[in-house]
């Protein structure tokens, strides 16, 4: 637990050093919501019905834009070598930089995201759903996102890749995270889909931390 | 993926026989097993689609240094990265005190330090926080401040990484292993980079390991201030007439 | 040396290829060309649908190959991960591009049939929603395992995309169809109804056993060529590599 804490402490210092890449993800999130009044139009009926699945979409895609780099720096600078080679489990070490990634990236998205539901309009029921379906959805976008990145390590075109190989495995969390914020909208229960949220998690973090471990020892041979 | 008909294949590899250690390098040897501690057989590497090296053999004593030489792309690295556990060998294996290592690859890691072309270094981290994290992934992981000392790059502890050398990016990775204990080092030219105070200290910090009864492995294409190193050739085409140590 | 099973199962899976392939080729020509006849020339158009229904015997039978395909890439890309073997990686490799077609000759004849029944190409039906989401897969699956200059890259990371996709797709289908239940009317009627006449089901079966030979023969055509590609590979680096003045039997010994 102690290297579980220290791989996630190094993660954080990292990102604290280094603050642009998960403010040039909040930034990506922000100008990409922005950009849907002006394709469809200000009319304040219809931002309100897209709301959600547009700042869904949004955070998948500036999620997908850090994930990139999620492992790329300790593969290029030998650091995983050396951590695959540390008495413990790699899927720790991974499961901490996936946490970091979290952490870093996806909770200043959610924290963005009632803002931006402003912007659109989005009807006050909806804004508990959306924020609840967030926190239980990013992880999981983190998870599977992670699993990819380490799929994509050395690969040419990783970045582009990435996003080819990830978001079509994310459409169950897109579906159910805006279904969320509907269903709020229409007035019935939330409960169902946050719980397939929350499932979707758990299973997610029972098997992507392990994945993504065979892939970066695969990756290192 | 199918190297067959490569014309090193057959004879290849260089055998070095152990011989009785020196007893300079063999103070403290634990002699609780008979058996040679560290040992290779009939290994071969593919790498993409090409053999590297095919059907070589290694054994490595407590107290003993095995040099790795041979011109570019024999494979000292891929040997290296093998012996570390990273690659698996295409065919033969590799055992530790009898047991091979890909039984339990933990355990294989928690008894080797490996240092690669790479430095594994943090460029925003300081030079102390980097070596910390380093410490705190090995269960023995001690003090950070002898092995910056050992380095010679003490004085640098509160700097960022970003505002180091070369050469001292090179001696905060080796300043890793020195953190905490492992009897085997793997380590792939570690002088690469470094000037004279500093491969002195290198070679200091072996023959220490040694006398303590630690075993290394050292790739290099530097003539190494090592006399009683035991040495394995890569070299490719003589493999067949003459690579036999 | 050791290793030379891997070399020497190639070989034997090329020498069955050869025997085998004739016969399936055949069979697939002859079970599609009965297929066609019996469906377009002697089976009775549906009652409801007319004769769009016969866009049913090829689309179906394109649909069960496009999850057949995954099922059989998966399996071998779990073969390969656990056993290391190469040729498994190979296979499922080969298998990817038929699926991939199989699938998109199944968006396609869904398109078809779903202009003349909803009247608009595509109305994000649940399983054609899901089918196209399989492409993607597949489509990702096939970038991944061409993003590397190492094989052996290539063969690990699309293996273990192929098995997380694997363990997702009936947590999409699961969404999918739940998604689009919310969303659309349920009288909306669904592609490849389960109540089959037999007179319909003869030519359906026909076709699907046709198309499963399909994929056999056009399996073993690019395994074949998949393997002559990296046995091409080796003999290059073994060259590129071989001593200059040594003049041993480089190539001559391959498999």
């Amino acid at each position: 637990m102690t290297a579980f804490a220290a791989a996630l402490g190094r993660e954080l210092r990292l990102a604290i050093r280094e603050p642009g890449e998960a403010a040039a993800a909040v930034m990506f999130f922000v100008l990409a919501t922005m950009l849907f009044p002006f394709g469809v139009g200000p009319e304040a009926n219809l931002l309100a019905r897209i709301a959600a699945g547009v700042l869904w979409v949004a955070a998948l895609l500036a999620a997908m834009l850090s994930l990139e780099r999620l492992f790329l720096g300790d593969y290029e600078d030998g650091s995983f070598e050396i951590l695959a080679l540390a008495p413990l489990p790699l899927s720790l070490i991974v499961g901490a930089k996936m946490l970091a990634h979290w952490l870093t990236t996806c909770i200043p998205l959610i924290v963005a995201t009632p803002l931006m539901a402003v912007l659109l309009d989005l009807d006050t029921g909806g804004y508990f759903a959306l924020v609840a379906a967030m926190a239980l959805g990013t992880p999981t976008i983190s998870l599977v996102g992670g699993v990819g990145a380490a799929l994509t390590l050395g690969a040419r075109r990783g970045g582009m890749l990435l996003s080819v190989l990830v978001l079509p495995l994310l459409i169950p969390v897109l579906i159910f995270g805006a279904g969320a914020v509907d269903a709020a909208l229409a007035g019935h229960a939330v409960r169902q889909q946050l719980m397939v949220l929350a499932a979707m998690f758990l299973a997610a973090s029972a098997l992507c931390p392990w994945a993504a471990a065979a892939a970066v020892r695969q990756a290192l041979e | 993926m199918f190297p067959t008909g490569q014309p090193w294949n057959k004879s290849a590899g260089a055998v070095s026989r152990v011989g009785p250690a020196n007893a300079r390098f063999a103070v403290n040897r634990p002699d609780t097993h008979p058996a040679i501690r560290f040992s290779g057989r009939a290994l071969a590497c593919v790498r993409g689609d090409r053999a590297v090296f095919s059907g070589l053999d290694f054994a490595l004593d407590a107290g003993e240094v095995l040099t790795l030489t041979g011109p570019n792309g024999s494979g000292k690295s891929s040997l290296l990265r093998t012996m570390a556990g990273l690659l698996p060998p295409v065919s033969g294996a590799i055992e530790w005190e009898g047991a091979n290592i890909a039984e339990d690859r933990e355990a294989h890691a928690a008894r080797l330090h490996y240092v690669g072309h790479l430095d594994a270094v943090k460029l925003a981290l300081t030079v102390a926080e980097n070596l910390r994290f380093w410490s705190a992934v090995r269960p023995d992981g001690g003090d950070i401040q002898p092995a910056l000392e050992q380095f010679g790059i003490s004085a640098l502890a509160d700097l960022p990484a970003r505002f180091l050398s070369a050469g001292q990016r090179r001696r905060l990775a080796l300043a890793r292993i020195a953190v905490s204990k492992a009897p085997l080092w793997l380590l792939d030219e570690p002088t690469v980079a470094l000037d004279s105070e500093g491969i002195a200290a290198v070679h200091a910090a072996i023959r220490n390991h040694c006398a303590e009864g630690g075993s290394c492995v050292v790739s290099t294409n530097a003539p190494l201030d090592l006399p009683d190193a035991k040495g394995l050739d890569l070299v490719r085409h003589g493999m067949g007439a003459g690579g036999r140590a | 040396m050791s290793g030379l099973h891997r070399f020497a199962s190639p070989a034997r899976f090329l020498r069955l290829a050869d025997r085998i392939q004739p016969w399936t080729a055949w069979t697939a020509a002859i079970l599609i060309g009965a297929g066609l006849a019996v469906g377009f020339g002697f089976s009775p158009p549906d009652y409801q649908q007319g004769d769009t229904v016969r866009i049913m015997y090829v689309h179906v039978p394109s649909a069960w190959m496009a999850l057949f395909c995954y099922a059989a890439m998966a399996v071998c890309a779990a073969a390969g991960l656990i056993w290391r073997h190469p040729l498994a990686h190979v296979i499922a490799h080969g298998a990817a591009p038929i699926g991939a077609c199989f699938t998109i000759v199944c968006l396609a004849t869904g398109m078809l049939w779903g202009k003349p029944m909803w009247g608009r190409w595509w109305a994000w039906d649940a399983r054609l929603t899901s089918v196209l989401i399989l492409l993607f897969l597949y489509l990702g699956y096939i970038a991944l395992a061409n993003a590397f200059d190492n094989t052996t890259r290539g063969d690990r990371s699309s293996a273990i995309l192929a098995l997380v996709g694997a363990v997702n797709l009936p947590v999409i289908k699961f969404s999918v169809d739940w998604w689009n239940t919310l969303h659309q009317p349920a009288s909306v009627t669904r592609i490849g109804a389960p109540a089959i006449h037999s007179s319909m089901l003869t030519p359906l079966l026909l076709m699907a056993a046709g198309f499963m030979c399909l994929f056999a023969t056009l399996l073993f055509i690019r395994v074949r060529a998949a393997l002559l590609e990296r046995r091409l590979r080796a003999l290059r680096h073994a060259r590129a590599h071989a001593p200059p003045a040594g003049g041993m039997d480089t190539g001559t010994t391959l498999s």
